[in-house]
């Protein structure tokens, strides 16, 4: 199972490429390749990624991502707020995920403070965190179809996802950047008419994403494009860190919510998808398959919704109802308190994570004991993911580097922080 | 905790250890770390999911390196940590034991400005190239001019 590190999985830094295409140059037998620079803006490089590749005619030589251009230092920001300041930091990291970055944080501090969080909070996160999946996947489906020169199916998929956005708003005030979880609980309770909504949504869904399906799964276009481009051995994967739909994709059985469950994941029955492929062809199934997965776990959610406070019972953490603080001397006490200088957190280190769209988010929080944390480390899926792009392209056409990228579905935010 | 596998794997190599929240803590020597690397990895733990660094400024050894192992088989995760002082930190690279290593170790040269001897490329990751200083240091300014 251990894979041993071969020379050529070391990732090359971008002045090594450009250097070795030197060298090959005098090298007269390989004179003809050329240093290529794609990106940061490129339109298929999903953000600000530049790569710079050294092709021979149309075939990838080498190949080093360059990064940083988003980089805001979000960690070192966070050491600067306090706990529950942070949260509204989390949804900016990821922002076609920003419940599952919300729910790690507020996981991983809640470890901290050693909180129970009442059911009903747990299984609404759990219902807003599946949404929250099938939300991504529709950006990525309708993108990396965009890619590949498929345009109808992004107008189908931005369809499903803005009745998904809407449903955010509607519980959050907020479409995208929604900092809905609180440390301790939720915001606020979500409107009367909202879970028949969200019911009337996973209703129609599964026939949509069979829709999409339709459009692309029988193309001969897509799957020219798709099947055996990128491939990535299971040892690879293992090695180079690749987390989520693309580690499955090559045969991995590994998916957090079901080998190390979090937040109650325990209680759903669904089926985690495996091929073992190792191309795009399969991370394009994989995700297809997730998305009905997620749309069983919201039922489900639904179906057993408790009911009961959604925030558990600490309110020197949790701010009071502004009934009670305009009403109770203690609430308002506790609401200065918590506004003014935080809520000391016991000293201690944790490393929550959970699977996110994108494979293992993980929030490594450590705490001096103050209202402050002393360090908030971000583990992100596409960081990690992207250091197998040189193994998955080498060798092949330029023209597939494309589809490859679309494939492992990076979000940059992430990768810079 | 005497029979898990990463504690029989490491009783040779291991300062201290914490089991604090569930979570496991090995420290080891920072002149052991592919040691115990490649030790965690025989015993089954077989993907680093995170490398990362902590600044204890003032107090000395000032930096802690974290490694975050996972074992698919056991659903178990170790966490390794080494302790080096402020003074010209360095640690050896453990991008021979996981090749994923590799940009963790470029993130924290290039935001603590921790060396990791025999690391095939250490530059700057997230900071452009000419850029002074490690900003996730504690004693990094944060207002002011540079």
């Amino acid at each position: 199972m251990a894979p041993v590190a071969a020379p050529d999985m070391i990732n090359p830094g971008v002045d090594d490429v450009v250097a070795d295409a030197r060298h090959h140059n005098q090298d007269p037998s390989r004179d003809h390749t050329m240093v290529l620079n794609m990106g940061p803006q490129h339109p298929s490089t999903h953000g600000v990624l530049r790569l710079v590749l050294e092709i021979d005619g149309e075939t990838v030589v080498s190949l080093a991502p360059d990064i940083g251009y988003l980089h805001t230092g979000i960690e070192k920001t966070t050491e600067a707020k306090f706990y529950q300041q942070v949260v509204p930091l989390t949804d900016r990291i990821d922002y076609l995920c920003p419940m599952t970055n919300n729910l790690a944080y507020v996981l991983a501090v809640e470890k901290l403070l050693g909180l129970e969080i009442p059911e009903r909070a747990e299984t609404i996160r759990i219902l807003l965190n599946e949404l929250t999946r099938i939300q991504s996947h529709l950006v990525w489906l309708g993108t990396h179809a965009m890619d590949i020169g498929a345009l109808t199916v992004f107008l189908y998929c931005f369809r499903e996802r803005e009745e998904l956005l809407r449903l955010f708003e509607a519980v959050a005030g907020q479409r995208m950047m929604t900092s809905y979880f609180r440390i301790g609980g939720l915001s606020m309770e979500p409107p009367i008419d909202w879970f028949a909504r969200v019911q009337k949504f996973l209703n129609i869904m599964p026939s949509k994403i069979a829709e999409y399906e339709g459009l692309l799964s029988g193309n001969p276009i897509w799957i020219n494009r798709l099947k055996g481009v990128g491939y990535l051995s299971p040892e690879d994967a293992i090695a180079l860190g690749v987390t989520g739909p693309p580690l499955r994709a090559s045969g991995v059985d590994w998916d957090l919510r079901r080998d190390m469950p979090y937040s109650g994941y325990e209680k759903y029955q669904f089926k985690v998808p495996i091929r073992t492929e190792g191309d795009v062809w399969a991370r394009y199934v994989i995700r297809l398959e997730e998305m009905y997965e997620s749309v069983k776990i919201c039922q489900q959610a639904l179906d057993r919704m408790p009911e009961g406070p959604i925030v558990a019972d600490a309110p020197k953490i949790i701010l009071p109802y502004r009934e009670q603080m305009k009403t109770q001397m203690e609430s308002l006490i506790h609401h200065f308190k918590i506004v003014t200088e935080g809520f000391a957190v016991p000293a201690g280190e944790v490393f929550q994570t959970v699977e996110s769209p994108r494979g293992v988010m993980g929030y490594y929080v450590v705490s001096d004991g103050t209202a402050k944390p002393l360090r908030v480390h971000m583990r992100n899926p596409s960081y990690a993911t992207l250091q197998a792009l040189e193994t998955m392209c080498k060798g092949k056409l330029l023209g597939d580097v494309v589809a490859v990228i679309g494939s492992i579905d990076i979000v940059l935010g992430e990768i810079d922080r | 905790m005497a029979d898990n596998t990463a504690v029989v794997a490491l009783a040779d190599l291991a300062v201290k250890a914490k089991f604090d929240r569930d979570e496991l803590t090995i420290y080891v020597a920072s002149q052991n770390i592919v040691a115990a690397a490649t030790a965690v990895q025989k015993a089954g733990y077989n993907f680093l999911e995170d490398v990362t660094a902590v600044d204890w400024y003032p107090s000395e050894p000032r930096f802690q390196v974290t490694y975050h192992i996972v074992s698919h088989r056991l659903k178990q995760r170790v966490r390794l940590a080494a302790l080096l002082d402020g003074e010209d930190p360095v640690i050896d690279s453990i991008t021979s034991v996981w090749p994923s290593a590799n940009f963790y170790e470029r993130e924290v040269w290039d935001l603590f400005g921790i060396r990791f001897v025999g690391h095939p490329n250490l530059t700057r990751i997230m900071m452009p190239t000419d850029w002074k200083g490690h900003p996730l240091r504690k004693d990094y300014p944060v207002e002011g001019y540079r």
